[in-house]
């Protein structure tokens, strides 16, 4: 399989080396394939983006893109990628039509030229063509943002968190939209705090601080999930969270949903826990075994 | 080629679209041009005056007649005593008092000598000279024309008829306007130009539309001449604006040739723009660009000669005026049209300026590509 995107040690830090944002982190992206970088705020994500956009310079490592390095290859680099940064950073005071042609000029090329790869996402901004981009609502900013940087059909698109602040509904349309342009064939490197949309990518990797705890497509690193988990709840939630800390053989607690998840090292009783809860005078006890998910993953690789 | 003229569209499509941009280059000199070179007038008319006349004498009735017919002295009223009259200067209704005491004629005649009491509401400094200075003009016009009746030209009176006069050489009616407009003008266009460049750079940068520029393979050189050439237009429409109104309003026409002005304007424009470019690249928000845009903006206008003659300046001030670019524009400005000062005449100023253009706006070049 051909690669797409190579990262090896890449390394970025601010403020004169004394904060690492980037430690020394290397991945790889098929060609075609739909990769996701999951990760909390400030896990070094967009430092990543931004290195591969060649619009910073990491201060050790190499990644390439397109098999272009990304500090001697800058400018090759720039012709072909898509680049859609976390904030929208399109001109507010253009309309819909005026950034997209703007957009294709800069890229020496023409809206009709490739307006096959845009035409889903570009109908439904059709209606609104003559509104300033200032003035559109989140979800059709970033679907704006995302023709404006598929363009120039670039074989690859960085996505720097695209669904941050937009509602669930456009959320699922845009993850749709992501899978439409990866059945065309093109790479797509995507970044999400959410981690539900984690599932939806063909692999991730999972980001915290500067570092990559683990790569692997949503499905392995859900069944490679080592601990039983279960699914907790009583009526007195809060106190329930802080009971289950001193529990024999726990791993780790952490409210979920209206549940806790309460992951164990071995075989545990229901039976036995559900007792002990009584006990302590919790009410309407519930104990389910859950099936691990992302968060979990996530959750169990910070803790180790 | 193409490049470049999207980019000029797109700026002009943006520009045209901020109303309160478009409210400052055209509102601007026109409104500021029209207020600042009357209100900052030092010219004064109308300066009132009380006259106590306690004489009433046919040599005093000359006198206040003389007065009365001062186009610059306004006659508030005629009363006999002083302390009224002090009154009306303490609520600041009269500039001047003039007493003439009782038997001044009388007196005048006996003793050959006299004397007239002056006193100045020197509240507003200016009026207060000005004021005093017409009317001692005015009595000593009276004294010489009494001096010729009363006594008979003498050999020795001769040498009292040499009268000094002066003129101002290319402003021979002192008229304030005419130096002043052609100097706010020049500062105008340099501000307007200045923060507009500076803030236009700075705004991309904040609204982070100059990653997504970054990232396509548009030139820097592109990107840069897509920027100046913009305000390099609109500077000139804001002097050419600026021109209009000082014919239009103030009947200023250049002595001087119009092309000229304009090429230098368009050096000059270079210059402005690389230093607005500059600012740019040393800050991330309009805020920062804006207060670094008003300190200098500050210095060039106290220290431009716009306000107060530089050559009057200590030598370390006159150091630090040679180093500010709107000092040169507002001295050819106004050599060019007051003076009808030709190409020859400005070659110093010219050569400064290429120099200031090419090193501002290198200097800009060098700093963007470094911290992009």
């Amino acid at each position: 399989m051909e690669i797409s995107v190579s990262v090896n040690q890449l390394l970025k830090s601010y403020t004169k080396g004394e904060k690492t944002a980037v430690n020394h982190v290397s991945f790889e992206v098929k060609k075609g394939e739909l990769f996701g970088l999951i990760g909390p705020d400030g896990a070094g994500k967009t430092s990543i983006f931004r290195m591969l956009t060649t619009l910073i310079l990491p201060d050790g490592g190499n990644a390439s893109v397109n098999g272009l390095d990304i500090v001697k290859d800058y400018g090759k680099i720039r012709m072909s990628i898509g680049y859609m940064p976390g904030k929208f950073s399109l001109y507010p005071d253009l309309t819909v039509e005026e950034n997209l042609g703007f957009f294709a000029t800069l890229f020496n090329t023409r809206v009709n030229e490739n307006y096959h790869l845009i035409k889903d996402i570009y109908e439904q901004l059709a209606p609104f063509k003559n509104r300033r981009a200032g003035k559109l609502s989140g979800g059709m900013k970033q679907k704006l943002a995302l023709c404006c940087a598929l363009i120039h059909n670039p074989p690859v698109i960085f996505l720097d968190e695209p669904t941050t602040g937009v509602d669930p509904v456009s959320r699922r349309e845009f993850w749709e939209m992501l899978k439409r342009l990866k059945d065309q064939g093109i790479t797509i490197v995507v970044s999400t705090p959410y981690m539900d949309e984690a599932t939806l990518c063909d692999r991730i990797a999972l980001i915290q601080e500067g570092q990559i705890l683990s790569i692997n497509t949503p499905k392995n690193m859900v069944s490679h999930y080592p601990d039983q988990l279960f699914a907790i709840k009583a009526d007195n939630m809060y106190h329930l969270l802080k009971i289950m800390k001193t529990y024999k053989n726990v791993l780790n607690i952490y409210a979920f949903g209206e549940y806790a998840h309460a992951s164990f090292r071995e075989d545990m009783d229901t039976n036995e826990l559900y007792r002990y809860l009584e006990e302590k005078g919790f009410r309407d006890i519930l104990i389910i075994p859950a099936k691990p998910t992302i968060e979990d993953c996530f959750i169990k690789l910070l803790n180790n | 080629m193409r490049t470049i003229r999207f980019l000029l569209v797109k700026e002009f499509k943006q520009i045209f679209r901020n109303r309160s941009i478009l409210v400052m280059i055209i509102g601007m000199p026109v409104i500021q041009l029209m207020i600042l070179p009357l209100a900052a007038n030092y010219e004064v008319k109308n300066i009132n005056i009380v006259i106590v006349n306690q004489d009433h004498s046919p040599v005093s009735a000359k006198l206040v007649s003389k007065i009365n017919a001062s186009t610059y002295l306004n006659v508030l009223s005629h009363l006999t005593s002083y302390d009224q009259a002090l009154k009306l200067a303490e609520d600041d209704k009269t500039d001047l008092i003039l007493q003439i005491p009782p038997h001044f004629e009388k007196n005048l005649i006996r003793d050959n000598q006299q004397k007239l009491f002056i006193a100045v509401n020197a509240i507003n400094g200016m009026k207060a000279g000005l004021g005093y200075g017409y009317l001692s003009n005015i009595i000593q016009m009276f004294n010489e024309e009494l001096r010729g009746q009363m006594m008979p030209r003498s050999k020795f009176n001769v040498a009292q008829e040499i009268e000094l006069e002066f003129t101002s050489r290319f402003n021979p009616h002192q008229v304030y306007y005419l130096f002043m407009v052609p100097g706010i003008l020049a500062f105008l266009v340099t501000m307007i130009t200045g923060f507009l460049s500076a803030l236009n750079i700075v705004k991309e940068k904040e609204m982070g539309t100059i990653e997504q520029i970054n990232v396509t393979p548009i030139k820097k050189y592109h990107f840069i001449l897509g920027k100046l050439i913009p305000f390099w237009i609109i500077g000139t429409v804001v002097f050419t604006l600026g021109l209009m109104v000082s014919f239009f309003v103030y009947g200023i026409v250049p002595a001087g040739s119009i092309l000229l002005l304009y090429g230098f304007m368009w050096v000059y424009l270079l210059a402005v723009l690389g230093f607005g470019l500059l600012v740019s690249t040393y800050c991330d928000k309009q805020q920062q660009a804006m207060l670094i845009m008003f300190f200098f903006m500050m210095i060039f206008i106290l220290m431009g000669g716009l306000l107060t003659s530089i050559d009057g300046m200590p030598y370390w001030a006159k150091m630090i005026a040679a180093l500010n670019p709107v000092s040169y524009i507002i001295d050819v400005v106004r050599a060019v049209v007051l003076k009808g000062s030709g190409l020859q005449d400005i070659l110093p100023q010219l050569g400064t300026i290429i120099v200031f253009a090419i090193v501002l706006n290198s200097w800009a070049i060098y700093n963007y590509k470094k911290t992009n």
